[in-house]
């Protein structure tokens, strides 16, 4: 049963991040990339992990995708031109882009024969001690909140700062006469 | 094959999910009806004793009328949307627990829980399926392609957001006095008495939590006096201005249970759940469907009393007051629970 | 029958995502886009750090990947922020279009 979960999962969230790579209307991208959040929600719960699959969907979906959702209709960029899309195709763009799906396809060929070379390791079987403690919410908190305190604290001055920096860089310059924008 | 836990278990998922469609229904009329007496009007009373047959009525009207779309409209998200508003409602029924566990009269060997499933993050899972309802409304707005739709979406996911923190700042307290994530749990921590009299209610413990939740509540589902997202005199009906006919239905719907999803949740959070006085235990639900419906009376109640707020207000309450209060409501809490050692 | 998910399958399933996130970061010609698949490559290491967390048995592979969380969440925040300011220079998200240091 829960092989045939994963599959389900998999396939969705892949193909989900095919299709947010592979068309040009950001509208359908965002919408798309939440899809395949979904997908990788259903894992992390096959995983063990229900906190991570609801902080996924509350935080990703919930939050980060809502952002950029707002700025695709702020911006109302509907396509990209299509002009462009003679360039866009694999293999016949300018030099870099070129050079950047070598790259891939080498990033690739080595993940394949990264994973070719480690022993298949199953996981534990369900129900056991290590998989209870995976599960537990509270194991998270009190972990995250004695060994990972610091790293805490620092990431809250993070968001913090990221907060700021993003109000400053998208606020409207008031000595420069501009558009609607 | 026949496992009666699964049979029981089906029988409780089906049975939740007619109840909610049904809820809707009798929303609906208590609406019309409530309205009416606060307005000095008799509502509706031709179709059926009492109107009670109103919302069948609405409901077949809805169903025979033509179903519009702007030729602008993108038309795959523009019926997305209101499916992605109605699930979501459903959906985050489905942790919320309206009964203690039961054996149905003894017919089971076991007892079997009264919830669609019992999951040990299920204030989290409420938490991320309303914050998916946001998008139905966002697409609404976006895909109708109508100024009034988009601005009624816009407004209506910033107020959602922006309400979703005091949301959940104010259930993070109940969390820490409860020391657990799962609904059933909160709720058996309230069970019993404080000097056999008060009930051991959390709403006794965090009153000015149960005020944010409530406020918030009412915010999240867009009703008013926070209902921006569809306020007619501004925005003809906000994202649902272009919908017609049965999308505009599932609309509807998807507000009326949603209120009873965020009542459900105060309830089991706030107000002991099903546990009361007077009745044995296995009639809990009886208690739990007299505080919901308190709870939603209140509501509509508000309704129809309150004017609307500005825009501007509703966002500076929302940050420079109900965001403020919830925090420090949850360092007590957190001081308290910490000093008494609970 | 379908196989029983191991390690490695999670694994695999990591690098194809991350994979799909590195070729959408470099074909892509659109900045919205492009901070996507980003967010796509993200999630393929998020995965692996739940999967293997999983698979020792301990919640650490989970804490570093709400880390994860929130350091995407701040790298959303300020990268679209710069977006706006760019297209209110422009009027475009083609990367192609912002070719000049100073404006």
């Amino acid at each position: 049963m829960d092989a045939l979960f994963f599959w389900v999962f998999a396939v969705v969230t892949i193909v989900a991040s095919l299709l947010v790579v592979g068309q040009r209307n950001p509208m359908y991208s965002v919408l798309l990339l939440i899809v395949s959040f979904v997908g990788l929600t259903g894992l992390y719960v096959l995983l063990n992990a229900p906190f991570m699959a609801a902080v996924q969907i509350i935080v990703y979906a919930g939050a980060i995708m809502v952002l950029f959702l707002f700025v695709v209709m702020l911006l109302n960029v509907r396509a990209e031109d299509a002009s462009e899309e003679a360039r866009t195709r694999l293999g016949i763009g300018p030099g870099p882009r070129r050079f950047g799906a070598v790259l891939a396809a080498v990033l690739a060929v080595e993940f394949i024969w990264a994973l070719r070379r480690i022993a298949v390791a199953p996981f534990a079987s369900p129900g056991g001690e290590a998989a209870e403690r995976t599960a537990s919410v509270q194991e998270i908190g009190l972990r995250l909140f004695r060994e990972y305190a610091f790293a805490f604290e620092a990431t809250s001055v993070l968001i913090l700062v990221a907060m700021v920096g993003a109000v400053i860089i998208a606020r409207k310059d008031p000595h420069r006469p501009s558009g609607d924008l | 094959m026949f496992d009666p836990r699964l049979i029981a278990q089906l029988v409780v998922i089906g049975f939740t999910f007619f109840m909610l469609l049904n809820s809707a229904a009798v929303l609906v009329l208590m609406e019309r009806k409530v309205a009416a007496f606060i307005q000095q009007r008799l509502g509706p009373y031709r179709v059926g004793p009492w109107g009670t047959m109103q919302p069948l009525a609405d409901i077949i009207k809805l169903m025979f009328k033509e179903e519009l779309r702007p030729r602008t409209a993108d038309t795959f998200l523009f019926y997305l949307a209101p499916i992605l508003c109605a699930s979501a409602a459903f959906a985050a029924f489905a942790v919320v627990p309206f009964g203690a566990d039961t054996t149905f009269f003894g017919l089971l060997d076991e007892p079997v829980k009264l919830m669609v499933a019992d999951v040990n993050v299920a204030l989290l899972v409420i938490f991320a399926i309303t914050s998916m309802g946001v998008y139905g409304i966002v697409l609404a707005g976006w895909a109708s392609n109508s100024k009034y739709s988009l601005l009624g979406g816009l407004r209506s996911s910033a107020q959602m957001i922006s309400y979703e923190l005091s949301y959940g700042l104010s259930l993070a307290a109940v969390i820490m006095l409860a020391g657990s994530l799962s609904l059933r749990e909160v709720v058996d921590a309230q069970s019993g008495y404080w000097f056999g009299v008060i009930p051991r209610w959390y709403v006794f413990l965090q009153p000015l939590g149960f005020l944010i939740f409530m406020t918030a509540g009412v915010a999240e589902t867009n009703r008013a006096p926070f209902d921006f997202p569809e306020a007619e005199q501004e925005l003809v009906a906000g994202y649902h201005t272009e919908y017609s006919s049965m999308t505009f239905a599932l609309f509807f719907m998807a507000e009326y249970i949603n209120m009873v999803t965020v009542s459900a949740v105060s309830v089991n959070l706030f107000l002991g759940g099903w546990h009361g006085p007077f009745l044995p235990a296995w009639l809990g639900w009886i208690w739990f469907l007299v505080k919901v419906f308190a709870l939603l009376f209140f509501y509509i109640w508000m309704r129809w009393t309150l004017p609307r707020y500005r825009y501007d207000h509703l966002m500076e309450f929302g940050w420079k007051w109900l965001l403020p209060a919830a925090t420090l409501n949850l360092l007590v809490t957190a001081g308290v629970v910490i000093w008494m050692g609970w | 029958m379908l196989p029983e998910p191991t390690l490695n399958t999670y694994l695999a399933l990591s690098a194809v995502l991350f994979c799909i996130g590195t070729v959408g970061v470099f074909l892509r010609r659109n900045l919205i886009t492009i901070l996507l698949s980003v967010e796509v490559m993200l999630n393929a290491v998020n995965l692996t750090f739940v999967a293997v967390g999983r698979f020792l048995g301990a919640v650490d592979g989970q804490i570093i990947a709400f880390f994860v969380m929130t350091v995407a969440a701040a790298e959303a925040a300020v990268g679209l922020a710069i977006l706006i300011a760019l297209f209110r220079h422009k009027a475009t998200l083609s990367p192609d279009a912002f070719t000049s240091l100073k404006w």
